[in-house]
């Protein structure tokens, strides 16, 4: 790593950093690097600390010893098999969840450009209740059935806003009228469905990582690990679109494919979120506009974002187990409480402008 | 400064061509070849060629809707022809990778947004794009070539500077120094003084020119001012309902018939007392 040459240095406004290997480079902003960093610690803390409450407390060391592969075989069942998934999970789809409210906000220009205000959480919705009521469906069909119903109402919105190329803003108005009418139509299938099926379905449609074991969480994991090397791939790109589509185009990105990838890459996250602990809202909404508000870069930073997803997405779960004594929620209803206050936060910020 | 001029090989062409021949004799980069350009099923240039001057400042200039924006499109690959071909080097430009393409020629939106909250230097340092891989994202070489784009517009003061709280003008030339910054032999510009004051639309000329005398860097603008085009055009091209009406110096071309023609509006024609180029006066209905 070496600093440039300070005779001859680009003053952006914020503190940067130039990392140089061999002929590979990149830039690096201090403030985002700090943000990320404290982001992670706080999401690695909350893994341990999450691993370690439960009905059999385990100290903090022990945890840390298990973790480690140093655990006896108690510490090894409670932590490893039981609590582990869970905690990992929450850590993960919170990432991929913030990380497809970061590419979509940027694709829209637009902070209501989140993948829950567009439709495809209610779409995926839609297609796990077919699955339930229709089949009733195990894990793998329902999570199936959410993929897919992700996916068709992605399409179907995607369709429907496409004129002479793709705008952000009309994917966000078509967006909305496909979610609304989806909602009623989901709606219309719980009524319908018997009383258990309907139970079924309506806790599946909280939001839930409970009963998550290795068996439901590898599969997830993976996908999750392969769509984010490709959205950071689609990224370098991506963000041009920011420019508007004709400066874009000029600085040679092909808009229209890149938008496209872009699209499918973070529909994709969603679904996989959806599918693996049902339909989670408002952390893809917020959490790019929260690290924004802490690295104070413009655009929608895909890495930070994906940080504070993980972070929210694990508090709010641990916050659901054990906020309060001997009930558990489902993380999806204290996800949306976190995005009501969110909502008041941002009406008094703007506000006060 | 004159290291923004294009990578060696094409740097040393250009200097070849300069030496052998006045600009204008050169031969053309850019080349349009009986282009029918529309929009869904709206045709609003037909079967239209033109050759863009190599190493001149070339104005577009014709009444609202006489197609000049879209064939500056078309020439800029934002606008695919429905019949004819833009010819780019010889190769046709659709057959180029898009970034290939942007470091050959770039374009200055009528549009472009600024991301909110970024700085003058990170807007600028966007314009490296087309030369940046994903591994390869900040060189020497791109602060070296930012920083100089930054100097030749009169923007390094701004540098830290959000973009949203920057003067029309100085936004506008923060844009030109993205699109120096990209490096390209060609420039296109699409009505870069709108919205822009007198004084800030004669700055933005006057610095497209000192570039395209500086640099050799081909530029082509689309502006309304007809006497902004006489000018500061080596080469004016008249279009009217998606013809050309006529081109060449402005000298040459600029009459009281072609105005009249052109825009359908009866003017005197002056010399220009400063630049010695042909200057429109209208006569207008109260007058006459």
């Amino acid at each position: 790593m070496t600093a440039t040459d300070t005779s001859l240095r680009l003053h952006t406004g914020r503190r940067t950093t130039v990392l140089r290997l061999g002929r590979a480079s990149m830039r690096l902003d201090l403030r985002s690097i700090a943000v990320c960093a404290v982001l992670a610690a706080f999401g690695l803390v909350l893994l341990i600390v999450s691993v370690a409450t439960g009905d059999f407390p385990i100290p903090i060391p022990d945890v840390v010893t298990t973790l480690l592969g140093q655990g006896t075989s108690k510490t090894n069942l409670i932590v490893l098999e039981w609590r582990l998934p869970r905690a990992l999970m929450a850590l993960v789809l919170g990432g991929a969840l913030g990380a497809s409210g970061a590419i979509f906000q940027s694709l829209t220009r637009n902070p209501l450009g989140s993948p829950d205000i567009i439709g495809f959480n209610t779409g995926a919705y839609s297609g796990a209740l077919v699955v339930i009521i229709l089949f009733g469906g195990s894990y793998v069909a329902v999570a199936g059935g959410a993929l897919a119903g992700g996916l068709v109402t992605a399409l179907v919105v995607y369709a429907l806003a496409f004129k002479r190329g793709m705008q952000g803003f009309r994917m966000i108005i078509v967006g909305i009228a496909v979610s609304a009418m989806l909602a009623s139509f989901n709606t219309w299938m719980i009524l319908r469905a018997d009383l258990e099926v309907a139970m079924a379905a309506a806790v599946w449609g909280a939001g839930s990582l409970g009963g998550i074991s290795w068996a439901q969480a590898v599969p997830a994991l993976v996908i999750c690990a392969i769509l984010g090397v490709l959205a950071l791939l689609g990224d370098f790109s991506g963000k041009q679109l920011e420019l508007g589509d004709d400066a874009a185009s000029a600085l040679g990105t092909r808009t229209q494919s890149v938008r496209l990838a872009q699209t499918v890459i973070g529909v994709a996250l969603t679904a996989t979120v959806t599918a693996a602990a049902g339909p989670i809202g408002f952390v893809a909404l917020a959490a790019p506009q929260l690290v924004k508000r802490l690295t104070r870069v413009s655009g929608t930073g895909l890495i930070p974002a994906a940080l504070m997803g993980a972070a929210l997405l694990a508090a709010s779960d641990w916050v659901a187990q054990h906020a309060l004594p001997g009930i558990t929620l489902p993380v999806g209803a204290v996800t949306v409480s976190l995005g009501g206050a969110y909502f008041i936060w941002l009406l008094i910020a703007e506000a006060r402008k | 400064m004159d290291t923004l001029l294009p990578e060696a090989p094409v740097r040393d062409l250009v200097d070849d061509f300069a030496a052998a021949a006045p600009a204008s004799e050169r031969e053309p980069r850019l080349v349009a070849r009986g282009v029918t350009l529309g929009y869904d099923n709206r045709v609003v240039v037909e079967d239209l060629s033109v050759e863009i001057p190599e190493g001149a400042v070339t104005v577009i200039v014709g009444p609202n809707a006489c197609g000049k924006s879209t064939l500056l499109r078309a020439l800029s690959r934002l606008l695919k022809p429905g019949r004819g071909q833009v010819f780019l080097d010889g190769r046709s430009i659709h057959a180029y990778p898009a970034k290939e393409v942007a470091r050959r020629l770039g374009l200055l939106p009528q549009t472009s947004i600024a991301p909110d909250g970024i700085t003058v230097a990170d807007l600028v340092a966007r314009g490296r794009h087309p030369h940046q891989r994903i591994w390869q994202q900040w060189s020497a070489e791109d602060e070296r070539i930012v920083l100089e784009a930054m100097a030749a517009t009169r923007v390094l003061d701004l540098s830290s500077r959000h973009v949203d709280e920057l003067s029309g003008g100085q936004r506008q030339r923060v844009w030109v120094a993205m699109a120096l910054a990209q490096q390209t032999p060609l420039l296109l510009l699409d009505e870069p003084t709108t919205y822009l004051d007198i004084a800030h639309q004669i700055d933005l000329l006057e610095l497209c020119r000192e570039l395209n005398r500086s640099h050799g860097q081909t530029m082509v603008a689309v502006l309304h001012d007809l006497n902004h085009a006489c000018r500061y055009a080596d080469h004016i091209i008249a279009m009217k309902d998606g013809a050309i009406v006529a081109q060449g110096a402005p000298n040459d071309v600029v009459t009281a018939e072609l105005v009249e023609d052109v825009f359908d509006m009866p003017c005197l024609i002056i010399n220009d007392p400063v630049s010695q180029t042909p200057l429109i006066v209208p006569k207008g209905r109260s007058w006459r």
